[in-house]
């Protein structure tokens, strides 16, 4: 069968070619951001992070090691060594040894030091000093390089945004309270709404219509409106700011949205199935425990994975009802309007911080994706 | 008490009184109120069945009227009220409106929405059917799709931080570090540009995160109902002679038009909703001022709760439409 993607060959090759320009489009913004997480801030300052997957050319400032290490070898005092760290594989192109000509030297050539005797260098920082004399002073002599280096990544970011002690860049405790404020939030409205959902699909009582056309109004209502009241609310009944508060919350917004999923599920489960449960003699709580739930798994996983996904990437919420002065409270989100605020610059830290809270929701979103396609089809109103 | 430990003990005790809860209640209801036994069996079956319904729905539908029902009118309330220094309310009519109604910020952040509510909704919508079209046939399809989905996963605020980066801005002798200037600069540019500070443009470059988040959802949508569009109709447009622009824009597209305009009102609740992204860029400076973080700054920040409430009014006023529109399909659909 035909359609836009149809016989024509040279239509067939558009349509892909515009897919895979969409596709980059949508990837490589989140693909900048995870690359500079791995970067230095050195180096993400300094050049964009594309650039970061190709050897790139710098301007380097290099020293020798210092006079203590020179030996005596036939009456020239020398000393040897590369000019890089262990491990880097550079490629110089052109060096100096005065900050004023960086470039006066190929590898292999010989430059005089002003401090007397010379110095080679060849293409991989490989040098060599000799002088007929004793060299002196406690530092070595400074290289000014041109070279290429290649791609180089570090988790030094990773260690400092989830290790550190000292608080100001820490998201360690901020990813154990999103945890904390996540897990409760998602488990019981399913709970709750899961035994609404299953008197609304099937038992018949008067003014069954009027509340599911209630449910369907509410999934729309902005939860701004709810912010104040029920503040002042839980500042009244004394449980005030904190996890309890915001559980309830999460809670409360969350149900209009799993008693219409579930209840849609649930309605089209076969009627034959509970009438012959109800025939054998079963109770209602029975015919939920037993034969509902296990049967409306894919719903109840449809709504965990929406839930989880809004409470770990929600900020407002846990603002409101979560986050005191004492900042000991604070989520994932917040930290990260907070470095935002703080460390706009500083973004080797930002980069990784924000990593750190997206990568969870994108472990579940690619593992299960299955389930929340499925929710979204039943969850919008048709 | 350590928080996670809390967290734990929340669940227990949270699941376990959900469950005792409808457990007791039903063992109640059975055993000792209208048992179905005795002389009078028939009728305590029928009581029972009568009051069931309510048992199972009574937490639901506690939560639901006070997280969700109460605040819209509690709102209102506030909205039509002052809070009197010193504690308690005193009632100021429209005073609150009229004070919002004379504010710059108001206005800014109501012509703000204007466009967000235009844009977003029709771009999100139109890459979505227009991804969901191109896929459906290429054998890479799914991986396309699940990638742009992807950004559904990501929190506004983290997707806020990636933004940011690619409209991040270096003086002009350094190299650019943001994507949007490096080809701004590249494509003959002058000046590398501070691309949020630049007045009516930034809105635009806030919605690119938003439609970039919301693609996914109404391609997902989008291509469940183009799949479900029946063939025959293709192939006789197809035997017809009609070319893929037209099968598409004159077969495809009108029979799934309701499916599209679901889409575009579920996007348009979101974006009459959006915060974070505004909060966590400009924080509304540089008149990119929202409805959302307009109500955040007159109830947290200046304390306001008079206009604060009176501007998420406007919000659910603006809302109410699609409720309405939401409540008669889902009626219509039951009967």
């Amino acid at each position: 069968m035909s359609d836009i993607a149809g016989t024509k060959p040279a239509l067939r090759w558009v349509v892909h070619a515009s897919v895979l320009f969409l596709v980059v489009l949508w990837v490589v913004p989140t693909l900048g951001l995870l690359i500079s997480s791995f970067r230095t801030a050195d180096q993400i300052a300094t050049s964009g992070w594309w650039r970061s997957l190709f050897p790139s050319e710098q301007n380097l400032t290099l020293r020798s090691a210092a006079p203590d290490t020179q030996v005596l070898e036939n009456g020239l005092y020398v000393i040897e060594g590369n000019l890089f760290d262990e491990g880097t594989k550079a490629t110089i192109s052109k060096w100096g040894v005065s900050s004023r000509a960086v470039d006066a030297f190929s590898p292999g050539d010989t430059a005089e030091l002003r401090k007397g005797g010379t110095i080679t260098v060849d293409a991989t920082g490989n040098y060599r000093m000799e002088n007929p004399e004793e060299f002196t002073g406690s530092r070595g002599s400074r290289v000014f390089a041109t070279a290429e280096l290649p791609p180089e990544f570090t988790l030094d970011n990773y260690h400092k945004v989830l290790l550190a002690e000292d608080s100001t860049d820490s998201m360690g405790r901020a990813f154990f309270n999103t945890l904390t404020v996540t897990i409760p939030a998602t488990i019981i409205p399913i709970l709750v709404a899961a035994f609404a959902a299953y008197a609304l699909a099937w038992m018949d009582f008067p003014g069954r219509a009027l509340i599911i056309a209630a449910v369907v109004g509410l999934l729309v209502v902005p939860l701004q409106l709810a912010l104040i009241p029920l503040l002042k609310f839980h500042l009244n009944i004394g449980i005030g700011k904190g996890y309890l508060g915001v559980w309830m919350a999460h809670t409360g917004f969350g149900l209009p949205l799993a008693i219409y999923l579930l209840r849609n599920y649930m309605a089209g489960l076969p009627r034959d199935l509970i009438e012959n449960a109800r025939v054998d003699g079963a109770t209602e709580f029975q015919i939920f425990t037993k034969l509902i739930l296990p049967l409306s798994f894919p719903a109840l996983a449809s709504f965990a994975i929406f839930q989880f996904l809004w409470t770990w990437n929600d900020l407002l919420v846990a603002k409101v009802f979560l986050i005191d002065a004492s900042g000991q409270t604070t989520v994932m989100t917040n930290r990260i309007v907070e470095l935002l605020g703080t460390r706009g610059g500083n973004w080797e830290i930002l980069a990784t911080a924000a990593f750190v809270s997206i990568i969870v929701p994108l472990i579940v979103f690619f593992a299960m994706q299955k389930y929340l396609v499925r929710g979204l089809l039943a969850g919008s109103v048709k | 008490m350590h928080p996670a430990f809390q967290g734990l003990l929340t669940i227990a005790i949270g699941v376990s009184g959900c469950v005792g809860y409808f457990y007791l209640s039903n063992q109640f209801l059975d055993r000792v109120l209208f048992p179905p036994r005795g002389p009078n069996a028939g009728r305590n079956i029928n009581r029972a069945n009568m009051i069931r319904p309510w048992l199972f729905l009574f937490p639901a539908l506690a939560a639901l009227g006070l997280y969700l029902a109460y605040p819209v009118v509690e709102t209102l309330r506030l909205s039509l009220t002052d809070r009197v220094p010193g504690g308690g309310y005193k009632w100021v009519g429209l005073d609150n409106y009229i004070q919002m109604a004379k504010e710059p910020k108001f206005w800014e952040a109501m012509r703000n929405n204007m466009f967000w509510l235009i844009i977003v909704p029709a771009m999100s919508t139109a890459f979505g059917l227009l991804v969901a079209q191109l896929t459906d046939r290429i054998r890479w399809g799914n991986l396309a799709k699940s990638l742009i989905f992807m950004p559904m996963a990501i929190s506004f605020v983290g997707a806020s931080v990636i933004w940011k980066l690619v409209y991040d801005t270096r003086p002009a002798e350094q190299d650019q570090i943001g994507m949007l200037n490096a080809l701004y600069v590249f494509f003959g540019g002058t000046e590398p540009q501070t691309w949020l500070t630049i007045p009516f443009w930034n809105s635009f470059l806030l919605m690119v995160v938003l439609i970039w988040i919301q693609t996914g959802f109404a391609m997902v949508i989008l291509s469940a109902a183009l799949r479900g569009i029946p063939e025959e109709t293709i192939e006789a447009a197809i035997l017809d002679g009609a070319n893929p622009f037209q099968i598409f824009f004159r077969i495809k597209v009108p029979q799934i038009k309701t499916t599209i305009l679901v889409v575009w009102t579920t996007i348009t609740i979101t974006v009459l909703k959006v915060f974070d992204i505004v909060f966590a860029m400009t924080n509304g400076q540089w008149e990119t001022q929202v409805l959302a973080n307009y109500m955040y700054d007159k109830l947290f920040r200046a304390n306001d709760w008079g206009v604060g409430s009176a501007s998420a009014m406007v919000i659910m006023l603006l809302v109410a439409p699609i409720l309405v529109w939401n409540v008669r399909n889902a009626r219509k659909e039951m009967e």
